[in-house]
């Protein structure tokens, strides 16, 4: 094959961010196929657009998610790259690897596909990035010879995540690892065979902090907080304070309730824990000082996404505490799970997710659905506007209360 | 050809218990409080005074299986083969023994890995696929991405920011990973309708899911061509039909570029996550090196280091100077583009007497 000048791609190599040309032309050596992605890429450079296709249908037997189909919409031209499918990796909880696990991924990749990967995609999954259909289902054969299995792809359960927990934080309030492969596993159907109205994804994060950007892309977001105080260590917060902490502007102005006071003399840090919202702000500049709670558990938000369909959605508050039980294996978390995929399988338009639906048909059904009790913790204000629903059983429930005073009120009279 | 064994389904990731360094099995969950030993490497100490070294490298999420063979080499060498990827594409290494910590930093800075990305700094920039593996790229993700880091790299080596700094990438509107609520984010966007392929429409796509898939109302059947019309006062070209439909290109060359939002963020860190807000509505591509997208993202982060307080993201900066301030001291033009006409405008409209006159308006 003879070796095409890449003028622009060139311009790439250089700086001192690792660039990912140089990767590509790492494989490309041993790999001719990269090649070819390496002169389709420059041409979209001179040319300033895409050539791939949407996904086609292509897969392995037995799922119907995590391979997406890709073909060049260029295939006489670049015969090589005509289909160049992608392979989504579940990985292993918190992306923790070890060197063994490493290599193997790198061998089956190297027997079947491009050599490239992206660690990670946005979901989580390591992406196997190109390889044609004939090679499939021998290389999913492989890795599952080698413990691993596909992710998800689709309109189902997207591949959970996790931020590091417990393996090396200390402000993680539940065992994030655990409860993300106790899901993933729990629900490998629900993962592997798209059979909802639309995609559904779940991040996980140890504290507030939210590390996984849970709020802002997972449909349902589970993070953790505690319920009791902050515990203090008042020795290490004098010596941070020694140490020249500024505790006034970098602590105590920060604090979004203002329930922080400092004892100047005592070198004392009091924390009003009734009034304090759990922001992370003071533990994260005082880690050595301040530790989170002891009574600890997650909060539940649902909802969130990106800017298509309707506009882009932050989780909300739909659960203010839950205890994460491995002992039960997470059965109160799971029921509620269960009940929103229930509701919003029945109800959902195609390709309209979980907050969308809420959105068109509101929060007052999906509580019902779900047995979920409103709470004021589930807004920032109550409703501005005096349009709200009454249902028969509010009728009812009047009815009821009205009847069993007036059977009070009738006892004291005959009394 | 097709080999006919099929493999064991339904068997789960692997266990990450496994993948876990001795150090992190003694002390898990019970770690109790971590430190910065220098830029890209922290100490985690445990309750039993164990400690925990992480050396943080950013990649280029791209990477070939023989960099990862690398890494595995580097891990054994190191870290009794243990290592872990964040969010954020960054490779971290776990070592238990401290006195190791700089042998390491200076093979992987060596081998040109940088070292870096942790507390006050640049955050490694997530990103999309972009020209390289996708179909609907408004503009290309590895390439925008490389030259501004390139020109920030000295931002993501040293940690003395005013706050943390994330920017992120999506190449089109699906915005694959969190960008929305980015410190700065840039986006590749569309600016013409689509182009009606009808024989493509009649005989590839669902006609309802296509009018059920526009945000705007935009498009209606066109039954005498089976196929659709798009009406264009109403297409705000977000793409997403031609997400479900294939015959409704919406690619541009001459046209298609990037948009920049700023101020949002996704921790509950003091103030809760926001959305990222428009601030540059459109720069042209420019591959291989993007130089306005470069530029304008450099007085972005240039300003706010200027300007900020210590310990204030880049939204918390803009709340407490104003929006009109922040057009203000960016220098940058004010648009009808700038106010919302989607789908929940009304709210960000200012129902208050109280702003600031600037010299602009």
């Amino acid at each position: 094959m003879t070796e095409k000048k890449r003028p622009l791609l060139d311009e790439l190599k250089k700086g001192k961010w690792p660039s990912f040309v140089t990767e590509m032309e790492k494989s490309a050596e041993t790999k001719p196929v990269v090649n070819s992605l390496l002169n389709l890429l420059e041409r979209s450079f001179e040319e300033k657009r895409v050539h791939w296709k949407h996904g086609g249908i292509v897969g392995v037997r037995g799922y119907g998610g995590g391979v997406i189909g890709r073909y060049c919409d260029l295939p006489e031209e670049y015969p090589e790259i005509a289909e160049f499918h992608t392979i989504r990796v579940n990985q292993p909880s918190g992306w923790f690897y070890d060197s063994k696990a490493i290599r193997t991924l790198c061998d089956v990749w190297e027997k079947h596909g491009s050599g490239l990967t992206n660690m990670h995609g946005a979901t989580g999954d390591a992406i196997l990035l190109g390889t044609t259909t004939p090679h499939l289902q021998d290389c999913f054969n492989d890795l599952s010879d080698a413990g691993f299995d596909l992710g998800g792809s689709g309109s189902n359960l997207r591949t959970p995540s996790a931020c590091c927990g417990p393996a090396r934080c200390e402000y993680a309030c539940f065992d994030t690892l655990d409860l993300c492969h106790n899901i993933t596993n729990s629900y490998q159907d629900e993962l592997h065979r798209p059979m909802w109205p639309y995609k559904f994804k779940i991040k996980i994060s140890g504290c507030p902090n939210d590390c996984t950007s849970s709020i802002a892309r997972a449909d349902l977001s589970i993070i953790g907080t505690w319920r009791d105080s902050i515990r203090v260590n008042q020795e290490a917060v004098a010596e941070y304070v020694d140490n020249g902490l500024p505790i006034k502007s970098a602590v105590l102005d920060y604090c979004p309730t203002k329930c922080i006071s400092f004892d100047k003399e005592k070198k004392e840090m009091n924390i009003d824990n009734e009034n304090c919202t759990r922001c992370m702000h003071c533990i994260s500049v005082m880690p050595k000082a301040l530790r989170v709670g002891k009574e600890k558990g997650a909060t539940l938000l649902l909802g969130g996404k990106a800017t298509i369909v309707q506009s882009a959605f932050l989780s909300w508050v739909i659960k203010p505490f839950i205890k994460l039980d491995k002992e039960d294996n997470y059965a109160e978390l799971k029921e509620i799970m269960e009940k929103i995929w229930e509701w919003w399988d029945e109800n959902a338009k195609v390709r309209e997710r979980v907050g969308e639906l809420i959105y068109r048909k509101g929060m007052g059904e999906f509580l019902k659905a779900t047995d979920l009790e409103p709470v004021p913790q589930m807004v920032h204000h109550p409703r501005t506007n005096p349009y709200f629903f009454w249902y028969p059983e509010d009728f009812a429930a009047e009815k009821e209360a009205k009847d069993a005073n007036k059977e009070v009120a009738g006892s004291e009279v005959s009394e | 050809m097709t080999n006919p064994y099929y493999a064991k389904t339904d068997i789960g990731p692997p266990n990450f218990w496994n993948m876990l360094p001795q150090v992190i099995k003694d002390n898990y969950g019970n770690w109790l409080y971590h430190e910065k030993v220098k830029p890209g490497v922290l100490k985690h100490v445990g309750e039993t005074g164990d400690e925990l070294f992480t050396v943080r490298v950013g990649s280029p999420r791209l990477l070939s299986i023989e960099t990862l063979r690398w890494f595995a080499d580097i891990a054994d060498k190191y870290c009794d083969g243990h290592l872990r990827f964040t969010s954020r594409h960054n490779v971290e290494f776990l070592l238990a023994d401290g006195t190791k910590v700089d042998a390491l930093v200076d093979e992987l800075e060596a081998a040109g890995w940088p070292v870096g990305g942790t507390g006050k700094s640049l955050k490694n920039l997530i990103h999309t696929q972009g020209w390289i593996h996708c179909h609907s790229a408004a503009t290309d993700a590895s390439g925008t991405v490389k030259a501004v880091m390139d020109d920030l790299y000295d931002y993501f080596k040293k940690d003395d920011l005013p706050a943390k700094l994330k920017i992120s990438m999506a190449c089109c509107l699906n915005m694959c990973g969190a960008v929305h609520c980015s410190d700065i984010a840039f986006v590749g966007v569309h600016r013409k309708i689509p182009t009606i392929d009808d024989n493509g429409v009649a005989n590839g796509c669902e006609i309802p899911n296509v009018v059920a898939s526009c945000p705007t109302g935009a498009i209606r059947p066109n039954p005498k061509a089976k196929s659709v019309t798009i009406n264009e006062e109403k297409c705000m070209y977000c793409g997403n039909c031609y997400s479900v439909c294939p015959s409704l290109s919406i690619m541009d060359p001459e046209n298609d570029g990037i948009a920049i939002f700023v101020g949002g963020k996704v921790s509950n860190t003091r103030k809760g996550p926001e959305f990222s807000k428009l601030v540059i509505p459109f720069i042209p591509n420019e591959p291989p090196r993007w130089d306005s997208l470069v530029a304008a993202i450099r007085n972005l982060v240039e300003i706010w280091v200027k300007n900020a307080k210590k310990g204030e993201r880049y939204g918390e900066w803009i709340e407490r100077i104003g929006w009109e301030k922040f057009f203000e001291v960016a220098n940058l033009p004010f648009t009808d583009k700038h106010i919302d006409d989607f789908t929940f405008s009304v709210p960000t409209f200012r129902t208050t007497t109280q702003f600031k006159f600037t010299d602009k308006k």
